[in-house]
């Protein structure tokens, strides 16, 4: 009884997936889906080594400082780093008194203690990175409607993070005229810029790395457009993740004791099932 | 409860005499998983991953209780609780990376654990209690998981909450003001986020409690074994310790590299970016896909696109997807075969590989996005699922010849068993 009323209410079940089947298939064969903009041009992020890749990877501190210079003159103009606090540089290399200076060199959010009215003071190393608009709606007015995303996390929020800023930052250009040909309803809005490393192909944001040296780098590095999206996406990397260096260092020890216990408890099984041996193997 | 020939708890110290006329706690203990409880002799790997599972459950528990220390379930701060976490807890990072890929290793663990039974038709009498309390185990486990997976208030923890309470929206009358009533709210908010905090946090130690009753249902039977025969006589067990302890001891010792790889080297790997995104309710993302360990059930929510009879979609949808894991409570009734290893079954050994490989059909297009060809794919899939569980295993079941069993669990290890000789013809 049990089998046959199982039976009828799987057939039941396949009957119904099978009729959708049906259904999809005949919707699938009178309108196949047409090609969109965005499945013809959206690019896959370019290659991008950094030397914090791969299982032994450690981050580059020079690098790191010329990406958060990059951040600190360019990209903090609108976008918050807000999970970041000034004492955090001190992983970059950076020693106390100058990390007291990047803090004092921001203005951060304070009481004035006098009135207790709401004012502004210089950073300290405690402050958090402050955040370039009051809030979402400063933003979005100041952006042509769209929001610039918090960076702490973003090279962690998308995939293939770090190449997918290196590419984004780098992949400004005209929208091709192929593209306006076969699509003219997606041709790039007024006021909008065209990326094809972005998933809709159009951002608000307007080209933000323009000209070599438009930072000065205190190491020597030349400033070129590639060099500075490469740092920058570094330095997320860092901001995304400052725990990664550690992780991985305690990663080895963990997995080289572990690689000796199961080599011991390996053995102990052995002895402990000598004397049940398989005989018809032996 | 065991086997006439179990050893016996016989304390020697003074102390534990004592305890032991107390309370017999560790004379418990020693019939569980010490030396009282024999064990057939010839369990293969399959047969470590209920242990391993047990090791994921005190894991997540552990890690799972700390990190509670440094979390805040406010809709406001859950987020940033979470990065807290990461950047300013000493080990927070560790822990939580621990947790969350601990969920996936339990997971992992578990299915196997569960295809093992497939396979070895452990579900099989006198072990049907094993079995559903099993399923209620793996059901628990769900829940926990995905509630779990709302904590950290991302763009997938809001709208994976969003979509699985969506679901009972579907049902018919009730389904409304169900989903109002479950969320504490129209949509996922603050309300909906201290509840799932809050049973997220009680629901691991009902699943510690149900575990204790899928190993005391165990300890009736006795374990079953890669033959499917039945236990003979001594000759056919070993105590669990020392034997089963030091195999699981190794056992663990692989598990173990295998899950710290993940952990240090690749914390993410199993994870949506989109969940480092702060949950906002006026941005869909453009996949909403669950964790990876709920793919294969996903695919069949998704598989029933077009309304059948006076069913809608959605609704089959639904119904189809629980009664994908509910049909697993009627396994032991469904496959009649007395025979229960699949080593002695040809054809049912055959319909058992096209499960594999149909379920991980199932999970990639789980995890692909809604669109062709993933859902035909999936409806094709799902179709195979349903006639596999409820309609091919009762008939194979039926039609098929097994081939001839070993005398004893001893025989089929040492090639002989003296006492075969003296047994009659089988």
């Amino acid at each position: 009884m049990t089998r046959l009323i199982g039976i009828l209410v799987g057939l039941f079940f396949t009957v119904a997936v099978l009729w959708a089947f049906a259904t999809g298939a005949a919707n699938y064969i009178a309108e196949p889906p047409a090609a969109t903009a965005e499945s013809v041009y959206h690019r896959h992020p370019k290659e991008l080594h950094l030397q914090s890749d791969g299982p032994f990877g450690t981050f580059d501190k020079q690098q790191l400082q010329r990406g958060f210079q990059v951040y600190k003159e360019v990209c903090s103009a609108c976008h918050s780093l807000s999970h970041v606090a000034f004492r955090d540089l001190a992983a970059l290399g950076y020693n106390e008194a100058e990390v007291k200076a990047i803090a004092a060199g921001f203005q951060v959010p304070g009481i004035d203690p006098n009135t207790g009215e709401t004012t502004t003071r210089a950073g300290m190393p405690t402050d958090y990175f402050p955040k370039p608009y009051p809030n979402d709606i400063a933003a979005r007015a100041a952006n042509n409607n769209a929001v610039p995303p918090d960076l702490s996390l973003m090279t962690k929020a998308r995939h293939e993070g770090p190449a997918y800023v290196y590419s984004l930052l780098t992949g400004f250009q005209a929208q091709p005229a192929a593209l306006v040909k076969q699509f003219p309803e997606a041709k790039t809005p007024a006021g909008l810029h065209y990326n094809p490393y972005f998933a809709n192909l159009n951002l608000a944001m307007a080209p933000p790395l323009t000209s070599t040296d438009q930072v000065s780098y205190g190491d020597g590095t030349k400033a070129t457009v590639d060099q500075m999206a490469q740092d920058v996406a570094a330095f997320l990397v860092w901001t995304a993740e400052p725990k990664l260096e550690k992780r991985r260092q305690t990663g080895w020890p963990v997995l080289g004791f572990l690689l000796f216990a199961t080599v011991l408890a390996y053995l102990a099984k052995q002895q402990v099932w000598a004397g049940k041996k398989d005989k018809k193997k032996a | 409860m065991s086997f006439p020939w179990a050893n016996e708890y016989k304390p020697s110290h003074p102390l534990m005499k004592w305890v032991d006329e107390k309370l017999p706690l560790p004379r418990f203990v020693y019939n569980a998983v010490g030396a009282g409880y024999p064990v057939p002799r010839n369990l293969n790997y399959f047969w470590n991953f209920g242990v391993l599972a047990g090791f994921c459950l005190v894991l997540q528990i552990v890690t799972g209780v700390i990190l509670a220390m440094h979390y805040a379930p406010n809709a406001l701060v859950a987020f940033d609780s979470t990065e807290h976490i990461m950047r300013d807890v000493n080990w927070g990072w560790m822990l939580r990376y621990a947790h969350a890929n601990g969920a996936s290793a339990f997971f992992v663990v578990v299915y196997l654990h569960i295809f093992r039974g497939f396979f070895f038709g452990s579900y099989k009498a006198p072990r049907e209690m094993i079995w559903l309390l099993g399923v209620v185990i793996f059901l628990l486990m769900m829940a926990t998981a995905f509630m779990g997976y709302v904590l950290p208030w991302g763009q997938m923890s809001f709208w994976g909450a969003k979509v699985i309470t969506g679901l009972f929206g579907a049902i018919p009358v009730v389904g409304e003001p169900l989903q109002i009533w479950l969320l504490g709210g129209y949509a996922p908010d603050n309300a909906s986020l201290n509840r799932f905090f809050s049973l997220h946090f009680l629901l691991p130690f009902v699943i510690a409690a149900v575990v204790i009753l899928h190993i005391w249902a165990l300890h009736i039977p006795g374990s079953s074994n890669p033959t499917g025969v039945e236990v003979k006589s001594e000759s056919d067990t070993v105590p669990f310790h020392p034997y089963y302890t030091a195999k699981d001891g190794f056992g663990l010792g692989v598990f173990l590299i295998l899950y710290c790889a993940m952990l240090f080297f690749l914390p993410n790997a199993l994870g949506h970016p989109d969940n480092y995104i702060p949950a906002n309710p006026m941005s869909t993302p453009a996949h909403i896909v669950p964790e990876w360990y709920f793919w294969p059930f996903y695919a069949i929510l998704r598989a029933f696109t077009a309304d059948f009879l006076f069913f809608p979609a959605k609704l089959m949808g639904v119904l189809a997807m629980f009664s994908a894991i509910l049909v697993w409570f009627f396994l032991p009734w469904l496959d009649n075969s007395p025979v229960r290893s699949g080593h002695f079954r040809p054809l049912f050994r055959k319909f058992f590989y096209v499960l594999m490989v149909d379920v991980l059909v199932l999970g990639y297009c789980g995890g692909a996005p809604a669109a062709e060809p993933y859902v035909m794919i999936s409806q094709i899939a799902t179709a195979y699922y349903f006639l596999h569980f409820l309609v091919i295993l009762p008939i194979v079941s039926s039609i098929e010849k097994p081939e001839p069993l070993p005398y004893s669990i001893t025989e089929a290890v040492l090639g002989s068993d003296d006492k075969a000789a003296l047994a009659p013809a089988s």
